[in-house]
């Protein structure tokens, strides 16, 4: 038999106390602050293009719009993390001591190849109380070609071309997937150069701060080659 | 003096009050190639000559970076300066990760003095047979230390340790008064023109065998490349330290 629209909520009465006279405890203190963002890099041959924006959250709260995500590790490579910021300076500085002691042992700077999996190691290290930080490595290889990693919490990693990581990841990577790989993309032309690339990224933060709050007010892009790196902030929206 | 009744370790004075196997150890300082530094106000130079075993062999190094700010140069046993050189770096890296800031120089070369001085205190240990001149630069101003075997470390002007090296020593005291206000290039040339005053009449200064590392306030240390020695060594025939004077 079928039950009127109208009468619904009456055959469905249940015995149930309300939703509102519950209270859940979920008071209890953690130890993990998401402090948000978007990070991303991409590669191309020749260069590593990693940007972040410059926004610190807790939840609805706004804790600074001028804080960086990206650290750069040694001349060829850069580590970009959303998550939690007390352990990106954690993570940071240990990453700085540890290539610091490579280099005095070696001679010669750590490879981007050797910083992806100090980094997988030292996540895992924390298995069983995790780094809160969403992490992409970007770096240029042995043969100077633009290479991404991309890590979970605890440090399981790939190889990719790009990467997105932070809370604008759903809205970025669909972008970028249409952009540089011709996913559900009707005319197949890519971005040649480095230029055209840029703005693909000056784009895409634009389209993330638009959607998640958390994402604004500044986007800090380096660009890592053979020859040096080059910094270039750009505003973003900062509502 | 009947050395030999008190020079068998380091926990036997002798009645002229003298630690002789402390002395011992200097003499191995002394035994090492020259190495020199000096300072104006804004940059440190090292400069050292290395040793090289024999032809078939490779030129020793003399200098270490320990931390952005600071470097040292070594004179004696190579194995005892690596031991040092790790314990400061290390020492570095540790404060720099607690404290975010570069490692105040006076206080390391205290800890490396204490760490000396250590080993001439027990039967068992034996002094460190090297001596460093450790150049660093910190918010206090440039430094120039020198430390030995005996624990005790002295603040200089300029200075030169190993085998012959009071003849460095004597081209310093004349000048010493013109490095505070020199350029970095005038600063070299006088630390090459005294390793000049150091070396055996049969040898002669080259980009292998010379060895010159820089630290300045706004320059991380690093060593002179092998065109740049050459560069140098060349301008160093032309070089006269009463030409400094007169530009004064």
């Amino acid at each position: 038999m079928y039950i009127p629209v109208n009468e619904v909520q009456k055959h469905f009465k249940s015995e149930t106390p309300m939703m509102s006279n519950i209270t859940h405890k979920s008071d209890q203190w953690s130890p993990y602050h998401d402090n948000s963002g978007t990070v991303l890099a991409i590669g191309i041959p020749g260069a590593v293009l990693v940007a972040g924006d410059t926004r610190l959250s807790n939840g609805y709260n706004i804790l600074t719009r001028d804080a960086t995500k990206l650290s750069q590790l040694t001349d060829k490579c850069v580590l970009a993390t959303a998550g939690q910021y007390a352990d990106f300076i954690a993570l940071r500085k240990f990453l700085q001591q540890r290539l610091q002691l490579y280099e005095f042992q070696n001679e010669v700077q750590a490879s981007t190849q050797t910083v992806a999996h100090l980094l997988s190691r030292e996540l895992y290290s924390r298995r069983f109380f995790p780094y809160y930080t969403f992490n992409l490595l970007a770096g240029l290889d042995e043969n100077n070609h633009g290479v991404v990693y991309g890590y979970d919490a605890i440090g399981s990693y790939d190889q990719m071309t790009y990467g997105v990581q932070g809370s604008g990841q759903e809205l970025v990577v669909a972008v970028l997937d249409n952009q540089l790989k011709g996913y559900n993309k009707i005319n197949k032309t890519f971005p040649q150069t480095q230029q055209e690339i840029l703005d693909l990224i000056l784009d895409c933060f634009s389209c993330a701060a638009e959607r998640d709050i958390h994402t604004g007010d500044n986007v800090e892009i380096l660009i890592i080659t053979p020859t040096g790196t080059e910094r270039i902030v750009k505003p973003l929206r900062k509502d | 003096m009947l050395k030999h009744l008190y020079d068998t370790d380091c926990v036997t004075w002798s009645p002229q009050g003298k630690l002789f196997q402390v002395e011992y150890a200097m003499e191995a300082v002394k035994q090492g190639s020259i190495c020199l530094g000096l300072k104006s106000n804004d940059f440190v130079v090292l400069c050292s000559l290395k040793r090289q075993p024999s032809e078939l062999a490779g030129y020793q190094e003399k200098q270490f970076k320990i931390d952005d700010h600071m470097a040292i140069a070594i004179a004696g046993l190579t194995a005892d300066a690596r031991v040092l050189c790790k314990y400061m770096r290390t020492e570095c890296l540790e404060y720099k990760y607690t404290y975010e800031s570069h490692h105040p120089v006076g206080r390391l070369v205290f800890k490396v003095a204490e760490k000396s001085q250590h080993k001439t205190q027990s039967g068992a240990k034996r002094p460190y047979g090297v001596g460093l001149l450790v150049a660093g630069i910190d918010p206090n101003g440039v430094h120039l230390f020198e430390t030995c075997p005996s624990g005790n470390y002295y603040e200089y002007k300029c200075q030169a340790i190993g085998s012959r090296s009071q003849a460095a020593r004597t081209y310093f005291e004349s000048w010493f008064h013109l490095f505070e206000k020199s350029t970095l290039e005038q600063l070299i040339l006088h630390g090459l023109s005294a390793l000049k005053k150091a070396i055996m009449e049969d040898e002669e200064l080259n980009e292998k065998n010379v060895e010159v590392g820089i630290l300045g306030k706004n320059q991380k240390f690093i060593h002179l490349n092998a065109q740049e020695l050459k560069d140098y060594i060349v301008k160093l025939e032309t070089f006269n330290a009463n030409t400094q004077i007169q530009q004064e």
